[in-house]
């Protein structure tokens, strides 16, 4: 098998594996599995432009949460229904990647890094400021009746399930061709070194935009669809914390791997979720452990598994 | 985390007779409306009283994040509230367990505690939360997994019909009531022109609304509004843009750095200030003799419930401080120096009250009796001051599932907060926004 | 209150603003200068400041009856001087293992980060306490106004300062003072330049590394917990601090040119005094998108900061 097929092979593998997951886990697990697919897609988008592109965005919330007002939006007071209200979103955080991309990668490096961060502030202020559409910090419940896709009740547990499987699957299988087509090549060698693929003729800044707007443009559909799957539009996903839990996740899981943000995002859920039984102090152990993380798993977790032991790794 | 609170253990001890004709009592005064379901209180529930098994209350709490000042005394609270109920024999004989889990003050952790509560600790019903919008981002879950979830959140979105038929809120005022009777007190007693400084998010939105309003309707207005950033920490700068000629000015302000807020203005003011009245929201957790506050001498605050006893304390009052462990200043009895969220936390006790007697209406059983629960507070009607309903009476409101009751209106005098008027429950009235018992159950 | 005495009140809460995001930033500046690495819990060192002089204040008060003034000299000493302690101790055993790495140094300060703020809220607890101000007298200040006698002295209602606020600018104008002295005429300055510059030439001339590192991580953290022991009679200390400051240090830090401690003074000053004045004009959440805005937008079109030299 050669390479591409071979991560051709693993991928499929996990997205079949994650349809496993819906007959023999208990009601529990595949509730927060759902959640986590949504999340792990963001953290995927994220993972283009950072482990990919090597660039270090710290505005990702900005895109997140362009897809998800701008679904839940139109969907509130335009009466829109879920489909066109889910692509509209997606267009609204590629829109928003466009420009914000267009400025930012004017930048680079730590300018690039506060450039983003600002963006994501100025987005989360206007969620604020506009208080009589977005209801600011508090905002707002997407109403159960308007959560059905052609007819099919989105709130339903399975159904939200397997959308999360499609979302996360498709998002895996298009990002795993991305990173292996030419232009991935393109991306990868701009990571490694810019002067050098400026000098073999590439246009480092077409490419890099192109790499954030698609970045952006998922972003935004996991944002939006966590909106439709949960019912629940709101400001704290539009603030600075939301943009470092997608660099946190992926660091974690393994930049530049496909499967590393899943895995991080995963360990990242129930690290927090298990450490809370045991303790009040979770963040403590939540700490710790990111700590003892960048120690001993310098690549993150698929990275470091990808070094050691199992080579073939997408 | 979970706690598997102690006092479940020496509850089947406590299950005497006498306990019984307490709870029925309870359950006559505090349901008035019960007959309309057709519900016999249940009896049969002490039979099993020795071997019964836990109703298991799924406590949302803020432990860590911005509301983790206001958590903390929800949890003290609750604890007490839920030994009353067993040392009283308990919910229909069995005994109450509080599952504690921590929210994070985050919606998205608090929807996952919701899931958490019903597929995995199977939790009865859930309860307690604060912030608007952990409330606001748990409820959808909350409606589908048919959790009955009782929020303990002042805000007016359980009123307003944006949440959905599993959500209630029967044991403390939503912000449009409080504001609304604040309006003929302010107009009538301190001045006809006010200018309003809030927190410039949703919940400061409800107060520039609801104020500007209802300060309309008793032929006062509201000549300035000063919206403040959530995240602000030094406010001098906005002072100057209140009005020469404000009579009044209105502030309400969350969040760690109130303090400061109400400590800034009165280094603005210095000693020409005009009447100030603000929300205890901008206080609450502070002591109201911390250094920098001395202005506050003479000015007003709304108050949920009076932090400090009063002359003219009930019976009942005196019976909820002692049992949760707070002093006649409203501060903890073990350290004068850390002061209760007094206005605010009386919900926590009043909303288990109404969960056992809406309990005991529906004779529950167990989870398929859920639907059952919701039906039986949604009957309730009117709720009679009672040592289980320490602020005040109140009136519940089936269709929009919140609760209406008395405000009080305290002025600061020699270094604490004598209350100087009380509304009636008649003021705090609004037309329903949302007949909740049309949605399927 | 009129146009004049406004806009004067603004930029004296501006410089409040700036004096302590100087001394919080130039913190970050020299750790990010010379350890080349984004210190994520820079915030939470601000916050550890801001709660070791409550302590300090409250348990000399209690213990000794100690004055308010007593007490808040000894916190200016003890609370930077622990957060350096500690600072250098996470430098130790965590930043030297990882070689500052810049990306590994993200996730672990992170880490840190949750650590500091979960301990606070253990041992300190969820309420903002406040600290009493050494002194704090009102002052009312005058305005000159031209009245139908001639120029004449009004006192417009509410314009005023107090004698903490304008204390406060002194003496972060002094410690910043006293850094740039060191930085640039001691041996300890030179020795950190030199490491500055071109790390392998320093090592090369017996400059131990890992111990300029480890101190000068100190040394930021010190800085940011002095900045935060001189606002906290104004704010108060609450473990959930440190957010603002590190965002806000962050933005000086790299508007005033990676590193250079002149540049980052010279943007806090730009940074809070525009603060103030936007105020005046906008609502402040406006003002707020408008001032990040232009921050990004500088940025974009002068990436090297405002006396940054290369291109980070």
């Amino acid at each position: 098998m050669g390479p591409d097929t071979r991560a051709l092979a693993v991928h499929l593998a996990v997205i079949a594996l994650l349809i496993g997951c819906w007959f023999v886990l208990p009601q529990y697990h595949t509730g927060n599995l759902a959640r986590i697919l949504v999340l792990a897609t963001f953290a995927s988008a994220y993972n283009l432009v950072f482990g990919y592109t090597g660039l270090l965005s710290l505005g990702h919330a900005l895109f997140f949460a362009a897809g998800m007002y701008g679904l839940g939006i139109v969907m509130q007071h335009g009466g829109v229904s879920a489909l066109p209200a889910w692509v509209f979103g997606v267009a609204c955080a590629a829109t928003v990647g466009l420009v914000t991309g267009a400025l930012a990668l004017r930048t680079s490096g730590v300018a690039f890094m506060i450039v983003t961060l600002m963006f994501a502030q100025a987005g989360y202020l206007c969620v604020l400021y506009f208080g009589d559409w977005t209801r600011g910090d508090e905002g707002f419940v997407i109403a159960r009746t308007a959560r059905n896709l052609i007819g099919i009740d989105l709130a339903d547990e399975r159904v939200r399930y397997f959308a999360g499987v499609c979302l996360f699957g498709s998002s895996l299988l298009g990002i795993g061709q991305l990173v292996r087509s030419g232009f991935g090549k393109t991306l990868i060698a701009i990571r490694e070194n810019e002067e050098r693929a400026r000098m073999l003729g590439y246009d480092v800044q077409r490419c890099k935009l192109i790499a954030v707007v698609i970045s952006a443009a998922l972003a935004g559909a996991a944002g939006a669809a966590y909106a439709l799957l949960f019912g629940y539009v709101g400001a704290s996903f539009a603030a600075v914390q939301y943009s470092i839990l997608p660099l946190l996740w992926t660091l974690l899981g393994g930049a530049g791997t496909t499967l590393g943000p899943l895995l991080g995002t995963l360990v990242m859920f129930y690290l927090v979720d298990y450490a809370s039984d045991i303790t009040d102090a979770y963040l403590l152990v939540v700490g710790v452990a990111l700590i003892l993380a960048t120690l001993f798993l310098p690549q993150g977790i698929v990275g470091t598994l990808r070094r050691r032991v199992l080579r073939w790794l997408p | 985390m979970t706690d598997r609170n102690s006092t479940t253990d020496d509850t089947a001890a406590t299950l005497t007779s006498g306990s019984r004709r307490r709870a029925l009592k309870t359950l006559a005064g505090g349901a008035g409306g019960l007959a309309a379901t057709g519900a016999l209180p249940g009896l049969s529930g002490y039979v099993q009283a020795q071997s019964a098994e836990p109703i298991r209350i799924g406590f949302q709490v803020h432990r860590t994040g911005i509301g983790a000042a206001y958590g903390r005394w929800y949890d003290r609270t609750t604890q007490a509230a839920v030994a009353r109920i067993n040392a009283e024999g308990g919910i229909n004989g069995r005994p109450v367990e509080i599952i504690a889990e921590d929210d994070g003050t985050d919606p998205k952790r608090g929807a996952e505690v919701i899931e958490k509560f019903v597929n995995r600790h199977e939790c009865d019903v859930g309860f307690g939360t604060l912030f608007s919008h952990v409330v606001i981002g748990s409820s959808p879950r909350a409606g589908e997994l048919k959790l009955p979830y009782f929020v303990v959140s002042e805000g007016h979105h359980v009123a307003s019909g944006m949440l959905n038929r599993y959500t209630l809120q029967p044991g403390i005022t939503d912000v449009k009531s409080q504001v609304q009777a604040m309006a003929p007190y302010v107009a009538n007693t301190l001045g006809k022109k006010v200018t309003m400084l809030y927190a410039d998010f949703a919940f400061g939105h409800d107060h520039r609304d609801f104020f500007s309003e209802a300060i309309a309707a008793q032929g006062g207005e509201v000549i300035a509004r000063i919206p403040i950033p959530p995240t602000e920490t030094a406010f001098t700068k906005y002072f100057p843009k209140i009005p020469r000629d404000t009579d009044v000015i209105y502030h309400v302000m969350v969040g760690p750095a109130v303090l400061t807020f109400v400590k800034e203005m009165g280094e603005f003011f210095g000693p020409s200030a005009p009447a100030i009245f603000g929300f205890v929201d901008s206080l609450e957790a502070v002591d109201i003799n911390s250094p920098g506050l001395e202005f506050l001498e003479g000015s007003y605050l709304w108050e949920g419930y009076p932090r400090y006893a009063q002359a003219d304390q009930t019976e009942y009052d005196k019976a909820y401080r002692e049992a949760v462990g707070v002093d006649d200043n409203g501060a903890s009895v073990s350290d004068p120096r850390d002061v209760s969220t007094y206005a605010h936390m009386f919900g926590c006790w009043e909303t288990l009250h109404v969960i056992k007697d809406g309990m005991q209406a529906c004779d529950y059983k167990g989870p398929e009796d859920r639907p059952a629960l919701i039906e039986a507070v949604e009957a309730m009607s009117d709720i009679p001051h009672s040592v289980a309903h320490p602020q005040g009476d109140k009136v519940f409101n089936g269709k929009t599932h919140q609760v209406f009751g008395h405000q009080y209106i305290s002025r600061v005098q020699q270094g604490r907060l004598d209350v100087v008027h009380t509304t009636s429950i008649e003021d705090t009235l609004y037309e329903d926004e949302v007949d909740y018992t049309t949605q399927a159950l | 209150m009129e146009f004049g005495p406004h806009l004067v009140l603004a930029l004296l809460e501006g410089s409040i603003t700036a004096a302590v995001l100087a001394l919080t930033a130039a913190g970050l500046a020299i750790v990010f200068g010379i350890l080349r690495v984004v210190n994520v819990a820079h915030g939470e060192f601000f916050m550890l400041g801001a709660v070791i002089a409550w302590f300090v204040t409250t348990t000399l008060a209690d213990v000794f009856g100690a004055s308010p003034a007593v007490g808040f000299a000894c916190a200016a000493i003890i609370a930077p001087l622990t957060t350096g302690l500690i600072a250098m101790l996470t430098d130790k055993l965590v930043l030297s293992r990882i070689n500052y790495d810049p990306e590994r140094t993200i996730v672990a300060t992170i880490g840190l980060l949750y650590v500091l703020q979960q301990l606070t809220l253990m041992s300190f607890g969820p309420d903002a306490r406040p600290v009493e101000a050494p002194f704090n007298t009102r002052i009312a200040l005058p305005w000159p106004e031209l009245g139908p006698n001639g120029w004449a002295l009004s006192w417009p209602w509410g314009f005023g300062t107090t004698t903490y606020k304008l204390f406060v600018i002194v003496a972060a104008a002094s410690v910043l003072v006293s850094l740039w002295l060191l930085l640039k005429h001691t041996r300890i300055g030179l020795i950190m330049r030199a490491t500055e510059q071109d790390r392998d030439m320093a090592t090369a001339f017996g400059v131990r590394v890992n111990r300029v590192y480890s101190r000068v991580f100190g040394l930021g953290a010190a800085l940011a917990a002095l900045g935060a022991v001189l606002v906290v009679p104004i704010q108060q200390a609450h473990y959930l601090m440190g957010g603002d400051p590190l965002l806000l240090s962050f933005i000086v830090v790299i508007i005033g040119g990676l590193g250079s401690v002149s540049g980052t003074v010279l943007a806090a000053v730009i940074i809070g005094l525009t603060d103030g004045i936007v105020s005046v004009f906008f609502s402040a959440t406006l003002a707020k998108i408008i001032a990040t805005v232009a921050v990004a937008l500088v940025l974009v079109f002068r990436p090297q900061g405002l006396l940054g030299h290369r291109a980070p």
